[in-house]
């Protein structure tokens, strides 16, 4: 029978159907963050049980860290925190990639870098964006913390089988226009929920032609559309990335072409049914700004602020409330909308291409007067790799602040955050209220935009703009 | 895992869709390593002026809905973050039951909760229930025009009956592996240990590099 890459995945990892109508599905890695997992750690300690696979589990700190002096952490409770992740991982013999380790960074962020993320594999964390990893066509699901301890315990997730989604991306992306932009478009275009209960497979010719980076950007939002997990089929783009550099958990020699011979099967079936497919053309796709605190609400950067009723999948009021919490008046074109915060960083898009687009669009230029801008690289790799171009520079000329790595001002958890009334352009994936501060007010956009809106002090359309 | 099985409560009104965990407890309060003390801090930014004192305009501070454990709401509730420290809000502060509706949005139906989140309520005895937008457009009629409305919500018998005059009585769905749990209270991973030599079995043969072809 024709199978879905979902299905086959699923196949590979059922450990047992059970009576209740739910499957053991084995887990192959458990990402571990500082925030979700304490009261896990507790939980095993509090029933006398252990990891069951510790060499299988992967911690790193990023959410609560300072992103200015890593080495000092002044803020008590989060110190209390950060601590409590390095005695479990000690006590529970979890490899952690602590602050100023050379691999250490943003959850999702540093698993494909370091070969922990493989295609076919399964995978879990206590992250919503978890689906960040289904870009190498693995199945990765955020979960709560009492999964995450389940998982600790057991090596496997209790999960019921998820509807499939397909989305094909036709045509070709004109230049500046990115992989954030599509799945900002799809996520207006289907809502908020619109994805919930599904698996997401993202395929066509305009998936092919990105690279790993920009097909991260796509699985890391899948969330924000509701999804359980977000797919793209390993390929050769795939293939090179896990083969090239120093990715110390990926399997090399033999090994690696053992593994290719197997992963070349993740394909979906021509055949194969999805409970919903989507096609939409990139040729005429242009540069998406959020206008709201939910991320479908969203339109094209040539755009308007729109009315009330005129807003698909939202009620007139719950869009009221977003325009009177932004502080927008319907009909204002978005390019009018000033900013005096940027924010380039996170697990969306917080890589080495991100920052490269970014030093391309602020080389020789500088950030407005009034605004604000802070780099946040996604791990200490790509801060190195950045430093190694001559990116650090470009930023700091520009009147950039240039950051350690961390998930910083993308959830604020940090000391990194808006101020009330605050706006900002930023490259994370969420615009909900006081995401990024109290009363603060997030706009989502790509890099290239980020960056062009710092020097401008307003949005404007890469595309056209100088 | 406190059992659920007949619950006694009174109503509460939280008239939004898309409401994210970001809103139902935002960062500032994930830093906390214990599991409890989270109930203070449910819709923190939406319960306290920046005073520190209860903002008479949100819902829940609304004469009437103090003490409220069924919470009535609109559709996307819990979308967002994975965090679980949004249910253990939502229970901490006393609300076991929370009903929204699905929404047909196309052709499609868009469930009436985010997927982590309502998993990580059923972790929690905490019972999550879709009902059409015409039967909880019925119930914020209800509670609006009576406020304090009582409920009992029987999970047994899928049932919610509103105490008005007359009684009003809905019928919901449950799924049938999550509701034996709900009302047995029971512990998932020691029953996923029960099936400990499968996990020993299938590891056997198991790459975790994917790397073969079962």
């Amino acid at each position: 029978m024709a199978k879905t890459l979902y299905e086959k995945i699923w196949d590979r990892h059922v450990v047992k159907n059970l009576s209740d109508g739910w499957t053991l599905l084995y887990i192959d890695r458990q990402l571990v963050h500082e925030v979700t997992s304490a009261q896990a750690f507790d939980g095993l300690r509090l029933a006398g049980r252990t990891v069951r696979r510790p060499a299988l589990t992967f911690a790193t700190l990023d959410h609560n860290v300072p992103t200015d002096n890593q080495a000092v952490i002044t803020d008590p409770i989060a110190r209390v925190q950060i601590e409590a992740l390095r005695r479990n991982c000690r006590e529970f013999g979890v490899t952690l990639f602590d602050l100023g380790d050379a691999n250490h960074g943003v959850v999702h962020i540093i698993g494909p870098e370091l070969g922990l993320t493989l295609p076919g594999t399964t995978m879990v964390c206590g992250d919503s964006h978890t689906a960040t990893h289904g870009a190498f066509g693995a199945l990765a699901h955020g979960i709560g913390t009492s999964e995450v301890e389940h998982v600790l315990a057991t090596q496997t997730l209790r999960q019921k089988k998820s509807r499939t989604f397909r989305v094909e991306f036709t045509g070709r992306l004109t230049p500046q226009v990115t992989s954030k932009d599509m799945i900002l478009k799809l996520i207006g275009q289907i809502g908020a929920a619109g994805g919930t209960g599904y698996v997401m497979e993202y395929a066509g010719s305009a998936i092919r032609a990105l690279s790993m980076e920009a097909r991260m950007t796509i699985c890391n939002m899948s969330i924000e559309a509701g999804a359980r997990a977000g797919l793209i089929a390993p390929d050769e783009t795939t293939f090179n990335y896990i083969a090239a550099g120093d990715r110390p958990y990926a399997p090399r020699g033999a090994a690696l072409e053992g593994a290719l011979a197997s992963w070349k099967m993740l394909t979906s079936d021509a055949e194969a049914a999805f409970d919903r497919t989507l096609t939409i053309e990139v040729a005429a796709l242009a540069p998406q700004v959020t206008w709201g605190t939910s991320p479908g609400m969203v339109a094209d950067i040539t755009g308007r602020v729109p009315e009330p009723d005129q807003v698909a999948g939202y009620h007139k009021t719950d869009v009221e409330n977003a325009l009177a919490y932004m502080g927008l008046a319907p009909g204002t074109p978005l390019t009018a909308i000033k900013v005096q915060a940027v924010f380039i960083g996170s697990c969306t898009n917080g890589r080495i291409e991100d920052l490269r687009v970014a030093a391309a669009v602020l080389q020789g230029r500088r950030v407005a007067h009034g605004v604000r801008a802070l780099i946040v690289p996604g791990s200490a790799r790509v801060k190195a790799q950045a430093e190694a171009e001559g990116l650090d520079r470009i930023f700091k000329a520009a009147g950039a602040e240039w950051r350690h790595a961390g998930c910083s001002m993308c959830l604020a958890m940090n000391p990194d955050q808006l101020q009330p009334g605050e706006r900002c352009a930023a490259t994370s994936n969420r615009n909900f209220e006081g995401r990024q501060g109290k009363d603060g007010r997030t706009h989502l956009v790509s890099p290239a935009m980020a960056a062009a809106a710092a020097v401008a002090g307003h949005f404007v359309d890469i595309r056209t703009w100088n | 895992m406190t059992p659920f099985t007949i619950h006694n409560g009174q109503l509460a009104p939280l008239d939004r869709a898309n409401v994210d965990t970001d809103a139902i407890i935002p960062k500032q309060f994930l830093k906390l390593i214990g599991r409890s003390g989270f109930g203070q801090y449910l819709f923190h930014d939406w319960r306290y002026l920046a005073d520190g004192t209860p903002n008479p305009q949100f819902e829940l501070n609304k004469p009437g809905h103090a003490g409220a454990s069924i919470l009535v709401t609109r559709n996307n509730f819990g979308c967002g973050s994975s965090r679980e420290h949004a249910v253990w809000a939502v229970a901490q502060y006393g609300i076991r039951v929370i009903i929204a509706p699905w929404r047909q949005h196309h052709k499609d139906r868009l469930p009436g909760f985010a997927d982590i989140f309502r998993n990580n309520c059923g972790k929690n005895g905490v019972l999550t229930i879709e009902l059409s937008e015409a039967e909880v457009d019925r119930i914020f009629h209800a509670v609006h025009t009576q406020p304090g409305l009582q409920a009992t919500v029987d999970l047994p018998q899928q049932t919610i009956v509103l105490h008005t005059t007359p009684e009003q009585t809905l019928r919901f769905e449950v799924d049938p592996g999550l509701k034996q749990y709900l009302l047995r209270g029971l512990d998932d991973i020691a029953l996923t240990l029960e099936h400990e030599a499968d996990i020993a079995a299938f590891e056997l043969h198991h790459d975790v590099q994917c790397a073969g072809g079962r």
